[in-house]
């Protein structure tokens, strides 16, 4: 890895100053971008970490929403949103492995949004919104596209505020060997509809199954997904699966998500 | 170059690294500590777990400076004070947890934070735990052996991979 500037500072308003230099990247777990930097895929003149900075950390409860900090790692969202929203702390509890859920964070994934990750998912399903240093953003609005989103250069998440739903659940079929999402599917009820979203299936990143939406909010039951089939146009076909499979298994773990919603 | 300074083992320990020095790096090369291996410095193997803060971390991406001022145990620190083999240590002895023994000081550290989260594991719990340690030898079955007995549990009971 080439070298660079390391940074630390304590707080929002110093971490944004700090990447309005040129070439400046924030680096929250490392857990992606370290390993593209080996790669040389990625070459910062700047690191700013975040990890020092505790108004990015911790999970709380406001009303009807739960806010994560960005810089929280997995393992706390695990632990500590299990009792407001199980089925996100569930998802965060099979993310890698028990290292990785230590360093990485909510945050580091949205803003990375790899096409096979978790938490994507999670915000889309839930119609969550991304607060960033300088506005809020619709988790519809975000997700543009593989590795893509709608952040500016060097604007930093600050925290994610999710709506609790009634119910909800994350089927994720894991890749064995990286244990990123081969296809996931998060499904969530609320009392104005039902919200369905699949990582890890297509060429354009996470999106939302409408046709499964409908049919879900009108009857709440694996049984209203029979006969519903995703296209296998411009999904992800690859040596761990082709289109057409990963098609297949959008329906399969969505049934999954939605018998095990709780 | 920063000054960085860690305890590492109980230890107060200090060294140079540039921004992009590694902590498995930094304990390595500049601490001498070469216990902690790099297997695969891609972040998937496990070879370079350690405690950080109480915490298992993969060590080759971690970057020293960013962990300045942080508490670290490494393999070397799993010894009791005689130097005798700690008991997660003499449980992969006894069970032949290892075979050329790379992996181990991952998987052995690996296994302590698990057992001080869970110190009675099932079977499927320390396989489930152990995901993100790759062992290239062992085929893993004695390695969950020796980390049931070492919580002080029946390790005869453990069954091929699932
Ligand atoms: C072995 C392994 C297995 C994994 N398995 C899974 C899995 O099963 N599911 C899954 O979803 N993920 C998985 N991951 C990825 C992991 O969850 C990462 O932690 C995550 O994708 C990135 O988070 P991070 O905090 O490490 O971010 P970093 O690596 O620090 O940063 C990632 C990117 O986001 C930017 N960034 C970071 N924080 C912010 C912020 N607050 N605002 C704006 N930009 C920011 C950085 O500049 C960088 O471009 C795995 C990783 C590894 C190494
Ligand atoms: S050397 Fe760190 S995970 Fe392999
Ligand atoms: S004992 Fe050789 S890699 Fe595990």
């Amino acid at each position: 890895m080439y070298n660079f500037d390391f940074v630390k500072p304590a707080s929002v308003e110093d971490a944004v100053a700090a990447l309005g230099g040129d070439e400046a990247q924030p680096l929250s777990g490392g857990m992606t971008l370290l390993p593209s930097m080996k790669q040389r895929l990625n070459a910062p003149a700047t690191l700013v970490s975040l990890t020092g900075i505790d108004a990015l950390k911790g999970v709380c409860r406001d009303g009807d929403m739960l806010v994560i900090g960005a810089a929280t790692p997995h393992a706390v969202v695990a632990r500590d949103a299990a009792a407001d929203y199980p089925a996100l702390a569930e998802l965060a509890g099979q993310i890698g492995d028990p290292m990785v859920r230590n360093r990485g964070t909510i945050g580091g994934s949205l803003a990375n949004n790899d096409p096979s990750a978790c938490y994507p998912s999670a915000a889309l399903a839930s119609g969550a919104t991304i607060v960033t240093d300088k506005r809020e953003i619709a988790a519809d609005d975000f997700f543009q596209g593989m590795f893509a989103t709608a952040l500016d250069e060097g604007e930093i998440i600050t925290s994610v505020r999710f709506p609790i739903p009634q119910k909800a659940a994350y089927a994720k079929f894991a890749q064995p060997a990286s244990r990123f999402a081969l296809t996931g599917a998060f499904v969530a009820q609320y009392a104005n509809g039902v919200r369905v979203a699949i990582t890890g299936a297509s060429e354009n990143g996470v999106f939302r199954w409408s046709e499964a939406e409908a049919a879900l909010s009108s009857n709440f039951s694996a049984d209203a997904l029979a006969g519903l089939a995703a296209s296998a146009d411009q999904m992800i076909g690859d040596l761990h699966g082709t289109p057409e499979y990963r098609a297949h298994l959008v329906g399969v773990m969505t049934r999954r998500a939605v018998a095990a919603a709780h | 170059m920063t000054k960085v300074t860690l305890t590492v083992n109980g230890r107060s320990m200090s060294g140079q690294a540039e921004g992009r020095t590694l902590l498995s790096s930094f304990l390595r090369e500049e601490l001498g500590l070469t216990g902690t291996h790099v297997g695969c410095d891609t972040s998937q193997c496990g070879a370079c777990v350690v405690h950080m803060d109480g915490q298992a971390v993969k060590s080759c991406t971690v970057l020293a400076q960013d962990v300045d001022g942080a508490s670290v145990t490494t393999i070397e620190g799993m010894a009791n004070a005689d130097g005798s083999l700690g008991t997660i240590q003499q449980a992969f002895q006894d069970h032949h947890g290892l075979q050329c023994g790379f992996c181990t000081p991952g998987m052995v550290m690996a296994s302590a934070a698990l057992l001080a989260e869970n110190p009675k594991p099932t079977e499927a719990e320390v396989r489930h735990y152990l995901e993100g340690n790759i062992c290239r030898c062992t085929g893993y079955h004695n390695i969950v052996k020796a980390v049931m007995a070492a919580s002080g549990q029946d390790a005869g009971g453990a069954v091929a991979a699932e």
